[in-house]
């Protein structure tokens, strides 16, 4: 830090290319030292491209970047992390079975007569994780952790190379509201430490609450770069999209019909064979949003897998429109008129080394229009694909490209266009708006209440509260894999379902407040 | 009684020593994220290599380097066709497999004139372990062995050392299990992986070699005969590790001195074939998790490319 610049890091004039795609077109992007800098934008605007070419994982094809104050090329991850740069990406990079403190030291370990030094990495990283308090054991496996630790060990992993100049890439679209919150302390204590720090999110409150200055990205472009307390949210919105976005769900009151799914006393066991579900029993009618809330971990994620034949159950019953699909297969509950949107859009959602054309119809695959007998139809199948891009907005240059080279935020609306288009009479959708930036959640909420008010039932499970108090008709709060208590919508406030989601009974709750 | 146990250990150890010095080269390079099925075909090119060296200098040792450089330039190939030009591992590795055999056997014809078998060339004799060989029992077994078995019990000790004690180790790990992340905190996967690929090659050398001049000393037409599978099986067996590997190598090489015994004192109650097949028994059960369970690593058989 020889060079008293102000500037952290300046990026001049970035354009980068891909194969169909302008995802930076001349951007200019300024972090000052010592500020939270937010980077807005639609998916696929093109957030992750600028921070890759800043982390050095691509190349940019024209353009400048300055690293306070000298220029540099980053041709590799090495040079970013020896300019103090760290990333934590959108996509985790942690290699599962190793330790947390494998993971952060990785690259450079700390070594001792040529062999790694694992007792000072374990110290290295309690003395960071005590420094910024955030209690990781080092010694755990990452497939034992929880996400949140997860993304802590991610952190670790800049810190450790001694970043100052860091890049979270949609750290808080993973998270529960308590973690996202807690990450907000961490941020606040690394600024603190005279660290910088770019922060994509798509959520405009922590924007708002967290950012010193946002800019603004769009198709490419850099439109704008604001102080966060001259914007409101709405303007934000607005900036991002290009037009008006209402950020409230509008919707008129719901006309429940007859009973479409019963969840009758439903006992499963989580991927380590402990109770997950210990049972669950609600009802989802006709004409209504129900809408399951509950601190992530209480089996939210094994009610979707054994409704949709995902997950094997031990005991209980679940009725879709009077038939007994219990344990049935995948395919048999998607002939109920099932349509699932999964919580992990790259584990159960897409293929990823599929085109985007195939991932389109996975699950409709075997009939028409787009099969014939044993042979495919690819040209309806793309045909339709074509349709669904434009009518989701999805940004790609065509049907073709493999799903994975795809924004984050365009692959969850590739499983949306898949899983509406199936016109379900039930949707599970388990955090169906994870990762899309404000127009697209616009969009997915109207398509939700569209399908609520045609007739048909939308079993909503989403760990954001705010989701859940704008689209349920009536909510369940599930705790420890049991449902407390069903409230209609009337009834319901952030505070009792806060309460409730911490395991209080609904009655406790009342008394608690007169 | 006594005598044919330890007769029977003997010949374990040195039934199982090819086995496990291509099995460890099988633990670098998957571990890595490269399946190299070509150990076979690199095993039997060395062997002919070693022979050939031990033919023309007259010394065993200049065999044994030239069996590693041939091995380590054949991994090289398949190091070329699986981490560059990204082609699929199984294919690169069986054409390997397929040149091997034709290869050594047109060379065999064009140096000596005669199918099927060379001459008979020095080989590189046995070792004798001063103190240990005095010890009763243990001494029999272990005290006088031809070298590679030794060669081969230290390179477990140093592979484990090596995979699982350095940050050379760590990476190798990293880079088989998840590039992506290996690569964004700056590690050359290509790079790593090339030399994964290379050290399978010297290993697998080193065993071609403890075939043709170790355990005998003639090259057959044909001679390694799928130990570079039982080696990629006792590789599987041994969950990717060396220590692994070589329990299981050994278990395998017990079963073939089984049979071997069996055969020469003309016990038939179990019939040799099934003694043959226990290696491939063992493997399919560890496979499908009835013995323990075992996962490859993540990214194995998976070209890297960097977006
Ligand atoms: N490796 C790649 N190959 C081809 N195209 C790519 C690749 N990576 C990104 N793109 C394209 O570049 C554009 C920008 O993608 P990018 O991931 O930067 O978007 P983003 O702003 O991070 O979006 P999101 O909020 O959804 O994560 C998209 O159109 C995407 O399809
Ligand atoms: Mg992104």
């Amino acid at each position: 830090m020889s060079n008293q610049n102000s500037l952290a890091v300046d990026m001049q004039g970035i354009t980068k290319r891909f194969p169909g795609v302008l995802a930076n077109d001349n951007v200019d992007f300024q972090l000052k030292r010592g500020e939270i800098h937010a980077l807005l934008g639609e998916n696929g605007a093109g957030k992750s491209t600028l921070m890759k070419c800043l982390y050095g994982l691509y190349q940019a094809d024209e353009g400048d970047i300055f690293i306070y104050g000298d220029k540099v090329k980053i041709n590799t991850p090495n040079v970013a992390i020896n300019k103090g740069i760290g990333m934590v990406h959108q996509h985790f990079m942690l290699v599962q079975p190793f330790t947390v403190a494998e993971n952060i030291v990785l690259g450079s370990e700390p070594t001792k007569n040529n062999m790694i030094d694992m007792k000072k990495a374990i110290q290295d990283v309690e003395k960071l994780s005590e420094q910024y308090g955030l209690n990781v054991d080092p010694r755990a496996k990452i497939h034992e952790i929880s996400v949140g630790m997860q993304q802590r060990v991610e952190i670790l992993k800049t810190l450790y190379r001694g970043a100052d100049i860091l890049i979270l890439d949609e750290p808080t679209a993973v998270l529960t509201p308590q973690e996202v919150h807690e990450l907000i302390e961490i941020m606040e204590s690394l600024t603190n430490e005279g660290k910088s720090i770019i922060f994509i999110t798509h959520k405009l409150k922590e924007v708002k609450s967290i950012a010193d200055r946002v800019t603004v990205i769009r198709r490419g472009k850099s439109i704008d770069v604001v102080d966060t307390a001259d914007a409101t949210t709405n303007e934000l919105a607005n900036m991002m999209v290009g037009r008006e976005v209402i950020l409230e769900v509008e919707k008129s009151a719901a006309e429940p019909g007859e009973v479409i799914l019963e969840v009758e006393n439903v006992h499963a066991d989580n991927d380590r064979n402990l109770p997950a579900l210990n049972g669950t029993s609600f009802q989802v009618k006709r004409g209504e949003i129900f809408g399951i809330a509950g601190v992530d971990g209480n089996g939210q994620s094994e009610l979707a897998e054994v409704m949709t034949g995902l997950r094997k159950l031990k005991s209980g019953k679940i009725m879709i429109n009077g038939k007994n699909i219990t344990n049935y297969s995948t395919r048999d509950i998607i002939e109920s008129g099932v349509s699932h949107i999964p919580e992990d859009r790259q584990k159960r959602g897409l293929v990823l080394d599929f085109s985007l054309f195939e991932n389109m119809i996975l699950g409709s695959h075997y009939k028409p229009p787009y099969a014939s007998g044993v042979n495919m139809n690819y040209s309806s199948i793309k045909k339709e694909s074509k349709r669904l891009i434009k009518e989701f907005d999805i940004r790609t240059p065509n049907e073709e490209v493999l799903a994975k080279s795809l924004s984050g935020g365009n692959q969850q609306k590739v499983i949306l266009a898949r899983e509406f288009n199936r016109n379900p009479e039930l949707l599970i959708a388990a955090q169906p708006t994870r990762g899309v930036d404000v127009g697209a959640i616009e969009f997915i909420h109207k398509r939700l209440v569209e399908q609520r008010d045609a007739g048909k039932a939308v079993l909503l499970i989403s760990l954001e509260l705010d989701e859940i108090l704008s689209l349920s008709d009536r909510i369940a709060v599930i705790y420890e894999g049991k449902i407390v208590d069903i409230l209609d919508i009337k009834d319901a406030t952030e505070e009792k379902l806060g309460l409730m989601m911490a395991g209080a009974e609904s009655e406790t709750v009342v008394e608690g407040g007169e | 009684m006594l005598n044919s146990m330890i007769a029977l250990l003997n010949t374990t150890l040195r039934m199982a020593t090819p086995l496990i010095l291509a099995a460890l080269g099988g633990v670098f390079t998957e571990r890595s994220g490269v399946i190299n099925i070509a150990l076979e075909g690199i095993m039997l090119i060395s062997a002919f290599m070693a022979m050939a060296g031990s033919y023309l200098t007259g010394n065993p040792w200049l065999g044994v380097l030239t069996a590693i450089i041939f091995g380590i330039l054949v991994s090289l190939i398949h190091a070329i066709l699986s981490i560059s030009l990204k082609a699929d591992q199984i294919v690169s590795g069986t054409a390997i497999n397929i040149f091997a055999t034709g290869l050594t056997a047109f060379l065999l014809r064009v140096m000596f004139e005669s199918a099927g078998q060379s001459p008979s060339v020095t080989d590189v004799g046995t070792w004798t372990i001063p103190i240990i060989n005095d010890i009763p029992i243990i001494g029999d077994v272990l005290g006088e062995q031809i070298p590679f078995v030794y060669i081969a019990l230290i390179l477990v000790a140093i592979s484990y050392w090596v995979l699982f004690k350095t940050p050379f180790g760590l990476r190798i790990r990293a880079v088989g299990e998840h590039p992506a992340a290996a690569d964004s905190v700056g590690i050359n996967v290509i790079k790593t992986r090339y030399i994964a690929v290379l050290i399978s090659g010297f290993f697998a050398g080193l065993a071609g070699a403890s075939i043709s001049i170790g355990l005998l000393d003639v090259f057959v037409e044909n001679m390694t005969s799928g130990r570079g599978f039982i080696a990629l099986a006792a590789m599987i067996f041994g969950r990717w590790t060396p220590q692994g590997a070589l329990l299981a190598a050994l278990l395998f090489g017990f079963a073939d001195a089984l049979q071997m015994l069996a055969q020469s004192i003309g016990l038939d109650f179990i019939p040799r074939q099934f003694l043959l097949m226990l290696p491939y028994v063992l493997t399919i059960l560890a496979l499908t998790g009835v013995i323990g369970s075992s996962e490859p690593p993540a990214a194995s058989g998976e070209p890297y490319e960097k977006e």
